[in-house]
C-alpha cells in the first residue's frame, strides 16, 4: 500500500474511526477548442490530491487536500475525524455500511491508441478541417469543435482491507455549427450536444464517429433550420432519436432511481424522487417493452469502470424490467436501508469530493424495430433528435425538453423540417406510452460528461445506451 | 491562507521561468467546508482545500494554457513549459491583441477571519437550530451550511499583479412536510451575519403553509416572485445575453438592440464587482479592475460586459473586468449583479393582487430560445394562490415557459428591498446577486405537476 494512504488509515483508526477510506488521485486533462478557423485554446491540466473519509461514533466526516505530503495527510485526517465528531452533534443514528467490502485488484480502461500519444498537430488538423467544412454553408455564423482527453489514476484503500488501483481514460469530441438571423439562432451538434460525445477508451473513439464526414451537413442543417417551420403545438406521436432518448433516460430514469435521492438526502438541492421505496418491485414505470439497466461493465461507456469509489466491483443490474420499477442505484449505506448489497455506483468528482450515488451507464435496452419499419408504421407524428433544452421537476415527474432538429412524419414518410421543437410530459405516463424501440443495430452508448449533483456540486461522467423509440399521445410544441 | 507575499513570490517565480513573449499566471485557492443535512440530521460533512495555478503563455499571437495544483518550483517550471509548448502548436489568433497592462485596482476588504476559521462544531450547532424546530413541528429539514475562504492572485509579464482574499458563508434549507415544502437562504461574507434560526423559521413557516396544495390550471397569471425566484431568472438572462461573446456572435438579446427599450422603465440591471453589499471581487481572472456596467437602464439596453479578448474585437473598446478563467466557452460573465429596487413591500404587492400566484423560488431553469430570452422551469418550495389580496391556498407546482424580458416588461411593482442571493452559476467563485421581489402582470405557466 502507498505510504501516504497507509498513514492516513492508521491515523484515522488511532483517532477513533471505526471505518476509514482514502483515495489518492492524479488527473490529467488535455483539451483543444477551435472556433471559426482559429484554435481558441489548447489546455493541459493536471490535478492531484487525496481525500479521507471516516466514520467516528457512527457519523461521517471527510477532508481533502491538494497538497500530498505527510504533514498534510496528518492534518487532513485529523480534520476528517473532527468533522465526523461534529456530525454526531446532529445525528440520525449510526451509519451502517452493511457487511465489510474487501476487494484487492486493479482496473485499466482498455485503450487501443493512447490519446495523449497522438500529436497535437493531428488533433488540431482534424478539428480545423471540420471547422472549415461546417462553414461551407452560407449563413453559418459560428463553427466550433473540441476534443478532450482525460486520464485519472487512483489508489483506493480502506480499513476493511480493500486496496484498488484504477486508471480511467476518456476521449471526447464535439462539433457545433450555429446559424444566426435577426430573430433566430439555430445550431446543430455532432455526435452529441452540450460540448461533445465522450466515452472511455483511446483515440480510436474519435475515429468511430467520422466527424469530418458529418461536418458539412451540420452547417447546412443549422442554416436550413433558420427558415424551417415552427414545430406545431398539439398532442401527437413522437419518435425520439438516440441522443435525445439518452437524455430522456438520464433525467427521467437515471436520476429518480438514485437511492440517496429517494431517501431524501438530495432534497435541498436537486430534489427527491417519485420512485419511493414502497414502489420497488410493483410500480409500473413504463410499458412492457421498456427495460432499463445500469451497467458499469459496458465496453466504451462513459460510466464504465472496474470498481466504484467505495471499492465495490462494477455491476450490471435492472432498474426497470418489463416496464416494472425493480431496482435502484445504490451505495453501501443506502443499500443497507433496503437490506441489500451495494450495486457499485458511488463515485466522486476527483480527490476533493466524497463519493455520491451516480449513474453508471443507464441504458434503454434495444427492441426489435428497424427504423424504416417504424417510420412506415407511423401515420402522423414528429421525429426529434439532439437535445437543446432540458428541465424536470424536483421529483422527476414533469419534464419539458427541446431538441435541435425535428421532422414531421406524414403517412409513414419523413416530411418537413421543424425548428424549436419541444415536448413535455409526466415520466410514468410518457414511458407507459412507449410502443416501439429500435433494435441493436441502432444502439450506441452516449456519453454525458456534465451530470451535476450534490453540495458542493460535483460533475460526473455517465453513459446511456439507447437506439430510437416511439411514444404515443405526447404534448409537443410547448413554446409560444 | 498562503498570503499575498508568498503568492507574489510563487507567481513571480513562475513568470521568471517563462520564455514566452507574454505570460500570465492566475492562482485560485478555495478552502470549502460544508455541512449538509437531510432528514433532520447531518449526513455529509466535508472539507476541501484546493489549489489551481493556471498559466497562459503567448508566443506572438499563439496562446497555450496549462494548469497544476502543485506550487513547487519543479511543478511551476513544468506548467509554464507545458503552456508554452501548447502555444507553439497553435496558429496565430488575429483577435488576440495582448494580455492586459497593469491598472490601479481598488482595495476592498472582503476577508472575514471568523468565517475562514469557522469550526465544524459551529456549523453543526447552526444546523441544529434549524433541525430541532423542524422536528418539533413534525417536519423534515434538509440543507447545507458552507463556509469558504478564497485567495485570488493574478500576475503577468507586463507587470500586473493583483491579490484578493475573501470569505463566504452560505446557508440554504428546504423544510418538507408530507405534502409541501418551504425554502429559505442567507449568504454573507461574515458567518456572524447568518441567523440560522431565522432562516429555519422562514422555511418552516412556508412548509407549514404549503401543506395540502390544491390544483390550479396552467395558464397566464399575475405573479409575485420572491427574491429567490427573481435571482434565478436574472442569472439566466445574464447567461443568455449579458456577455460580449454572445453579443458579438448575434446570439444575445442585446445583439443589434443597443439603445432599444426591452422592458418597462422600472427595470434597471447592472453589474458592480466593487459593491460591498454584494459579494465583491475587485478584479477579474485577467487582473483587470472591475467596472460597474449598466446592462439595462430604465428598460433600455445599454450593452454587454467585456474581457480583454472580446474588447479587442471592437474599435476603442477596453475590458470591463469580466473575464472568467481561461479557457472558457461562454466568454465574459457578470457575477456581481444587481437590480434597481422600487417602492413596494411584498405585503403591498399581495394586497393589490385580485388573482394571481405567489412564487417562492424556481427550479431547473433552462433556456428554450436564448435570443428571445425564453426559459422553462418549475416553481418549488412554496407556491400559493392569491385571491382578493390574500393568499388563499398552497398550490401544486407549475411549469413556466416564458420570455424573461417579456415578463419584466409586465413589472407592475418592484420590491423596496434588495436581497443578496447566490446561484449555481457562482458556485466556483465569489459572487452574488442583489435583487428585489417583483410583481408581474403576466407570466405563462404551461403545465403542472402532481405535488
Amino acid at each position: 500500500m502507498d505510504e501516504l494512504s497507509a498513514r492516513a488509515l492508521n491515523l484515522a483508526q488511532a483517532k477513533g474511526a471505526s471505518y476509514a477510506d482514502v483515495r489518492l488521485v492524479t488527473a490529467e486533462t488535455q483539451s483543444i477548442a477551435v472556433k471559426n478557423g482559429i484554435v481558441e485554446a489548447i489546455s493541459l491540466d493536471t490535478s492531484q490530491g487525496f481525500g479521507v473519509r471516516v466514520i467516528v461514533d457512527g457519523a461521517w466526516g471527510f477532508a481533502s487536500s491538494a497538497r500530498l505530503d505527510r504533514d498534510q495527510v496528518d492534518e487532513v485526517t485529523a480534520l476528517a475525524i473532527e468533522i465526523a465528531r461534529a456530525s454526531g452533534l446532529v445525528s440520525g443514528g449510526l451509519i451502517n455500511l452493511g457487511p465489510p467490502e474487501v476487494n484487492v485488484g486493479s482496473y485499466r480502461t482498455p485503450v487501443e491508441v493512447d490519446p495523449f500519444e497522438v500529436s497535437l498537430d493531428r488533433k488540431i488538423d482534424l478539428l480545423l478541417r471540420c471547422d472549415k467544412a461546417m462553414r461551407r454553408a452560407k449563413g453559418v455564423a459560428v463553427a466550433e469543435g473540441n476534443m478532450l482527453f482525460f486520464r485519472e489514476n487512483q489508489v483506493f484503500a480502506s480499513t476493511e482491507g480493500s486496496l484498488i488501483e484504477q486508471q480511467i481514460v476518456e476521449t471526447g469530441v464535439g462539433l457545433v455549427a450555429t446559424a444566426v438571423s435577426a430573430d433566430e439562432v439555430q445550431r446543430r451538434s455532432y455526435p452529441n450536444s452540450f460540448g461533445r460525445h465522450q466515452g472511455t477508451g483511446g483515440f480510436e473513439f474519435i475515429d468511430r464517429y467520422d466527424v469530418l464526414g458529418k461536418a458539412e451537413r451540420l452547417g447546412e442543417e443549422a442554416v436550413a433550420l433558420l427558415s424551417a417551420r415552427q414545430c406545431p403545438s398539439g398532442v401527437t406521436t413522437l419518435i425520439l432519436g438516440p441522443t435525445q432518448l439518452a437524455l430522456q433516460v438520464h433525467e427521467s430514469c437515471g436520476h429518480p432511481t438514485e437511492l440517496d435521492r429517494a431517501l431524501g438526502t438530495e432534497a435541498s438541492y436537486a430534489g427527491t424522487s417519485f420512485l419511493t421505496p414502497d414502489k420497488l418491485g410493483t410500480f409500473r414505470y413504463g410499458s412492457e417493452i421498456v427495460n432499463i439497466t445500469a451497467d458499469a461493465t459496458l465496453p466504451g461507456g462513459l460510466g464504465t469502470f472496474g470498481y466504484d469509489d467505495e471499492g465495490v466491483p462494477a455491476q450490471r443490474t435492472y432498474l426497470v424490467k418489463d416496464g416494472i420499477f425493480v431496482g435502484y442505484l445504490t451505495s453501501r449505506e443506502t443499500a443497507s436501508h433496503l437490506g441489500q448489497h451495494s450495486n457499485g455506483t458511488m463515485r466522486a468528482d476527483g480527490w476533493g469530493s466524497i463519493p455520491l450515488i451516480r449513474m453508471t451507464n443507464i441504458n434503454l435496452e434495444p427492441g426489435e424495430w428497424d427504423l424504416d419499419d417504424l417510420l412506415a408504421d407511423t401515420d402522423d407524428g414528429i421525429y426529434m433528435e439532439m437535445n437543446k433544452s432540458w428541465s424536470i421537476d424536483d421529483k422527476r415527474l414533469n419534464f419539458q425538453f427541446g431538441t435541435e432538429i425535428a421532422y414531421e412524419i406524414k403517412n409513414g414518410q419523413r416530411g418537413d423540417l421543424l425548428k424549436n421543437a419541444t415536448y413535455a410530459g409526466m415520466t410514468p405516463q410518457f414511458w407507459g406510452s412507449c410502443d416501439a424501440i429500435c433494435n441493436q443495430g441502432y444502439w450506441d452508448v452516449w456519453g454525458t460528461p456534465n451530470c451535476g449533483k450534490g453540495q458542493p456540486s460535483q460533475v460526473a461522467h455517465v453513459g446511456h445506451g439507447t437506439s430510437l423509440a416511439r411514444f404515443r399521445d405526447v404534448q409537443v410544441g410547448v413554446m409560444r | 491562507m498562503l498570503g499575498e507575499a508568498k503568492l507574489r513570490e510563487r507567481l513571480e517565480y513562475a513568470l521568471s521561468t517563462s520564455k514566452a513573449d507574454q505570460t500570465e499566471v492566475v492562482f485560485v485557492r478555495e478552502r470549502e467546508q460544508l455541512t449538509r443535512f437531510a432528514n433532520s440530521y447531518i449526513h455529509q460533512n466535508v472539507s476541501k482545500d484546493d489549489l489551481d495555478l493556471r498559466v497562459r503563455a503567448v508566443l506572438e499571437r499563439k496562446i497555450g494554457i496549462a494548469s497544476t495544483s502543485d506550487l513547487s518550483d519543479e511543478a511551476l517550471r513544468g506548467v509554464v513549459e507545458s503552456a508554452t509548448t501548447a502555444a507553439s502548436y497553435q496558429q496565430k489568433n488575429p483577435y488576440f491583441l495582448s494580455l492586459p497592462w497593469p491598472r490601479p485596482i481598488p482595495r476592498i476588504h472582503g476577508f472575514v477571519e471568523r468565517t475562514a476559521t469557522c469550526t465544524p462544531q459551529r456549523r453543526a450547532k447552526a444546523v441544529r437550530e434549524i433541525c430541532v424546530p423542524a422536528k418539533e413541528q413534525g417536519l423534515n429539514a434538509s440543507g447545507a451550511l458552507a463556509t469558504r475562504d478564497y485567495e485570488y492572485a493574478v500576475g503577468n509579464s507586463l507587470g500586473l499583479f493583483a491579490y484578493y482574499p475573501t470569505t463566504l458563508a452560505d446557508l440554504r434549507t428546504v423544510i418538507m412536510s408530507d405534502t409541501g415544502s418551504g425554502y429559505a437562504a442567507a449568504v454573507s461574507l461574515d458567518i456572524d451575519a447568518l441567523d440560522a434560526a431565522a432562516v429555519g423559521r422562514e422555511a418552516i413557516d412556508k412548509a407549514l403553509r404549503s401543506r395540502n396544495p390544491v390544483d390550479v390550471a396552467p395558464g397566464e397569471y399575475t405573479v409575485i416572485l420572491e427574491e429567490y425566484a427573481v435571482g434565478s431568472l436574472v442569472v439566466y438572462l445574464a447567461y443568455m445575453g449579458f456577455g460580449a461573446q454572445a453579443y458579438q456572435e448575434g446570439q444575445s438579446f442585446m445583439s443589434g438592440r443597443l439603445g432599444q427599450k426591452v422592458t418597462g422603465e422600472n427595470i434597471s440591471i447592472w453589474d458592480d464587482g466593487l459593491d460591498l453589499r454584494n459579494l465583491p471581487m475587485p478584479f477579474d481572472f485577467e487582473g483587470v479592475p472591475k467596472q460597474r456596467v449598466d446592462l439595462i437602464s430604465k428598460g433600455v439596453v445599454r450593452g454587454p460586459v467585456y474581457d480583454t479578448y472580446t474588447a479587442g474585437k471592437e474599435p476603442a473598446r477596453t475590458s470591463t473586468g469580466h473575464a472568467l478563467p481561461a479557457p472558457n466557452d461562454i466568454g465574459p460573465f457578470t457575477w456581481n449583479l444587481a437590480m434597481e429596487t422600487g417602492q413596494a413591500t411584498k405585503e403591498e404587492m399581495l394586497a393589490s393582487t385580485d388573482k394571481g400566484l405567489w412564487v417562492t423560488r424556481v427550479h431547473y431553469v433552462r433556456p428554450v430560445h436564448p435570443l428571445k430570452t425564453v426559459v422553462t422551469g418549475m416553481t418549488r418550495d412554496g407556491t400559493f394562490l392569491i385571491e382578493n389580496g390574500e393568499i388563499v391556498a398552497p398550490v401544486k407546482n407549475l411549469r413556466f415557459t416564458q420570455s424573461i424580458l417579456e415578463a419584466f416588461a409586465e413589472a407592475e411593482e418592484i420590491g423596496r428591498e434588495a436581497v443578496l442571493t447566490r446561484e449555481a452559476f457562482f458556485e466556483n467563485f465569489i459572487g452574488g446577486i442583489r435583487i428585489p421581489a417583483l410583481k408581474l402582470r403576466k407570466f405563462v405557466f404551461t403545465s403542472a405537476t402532481e405535488f
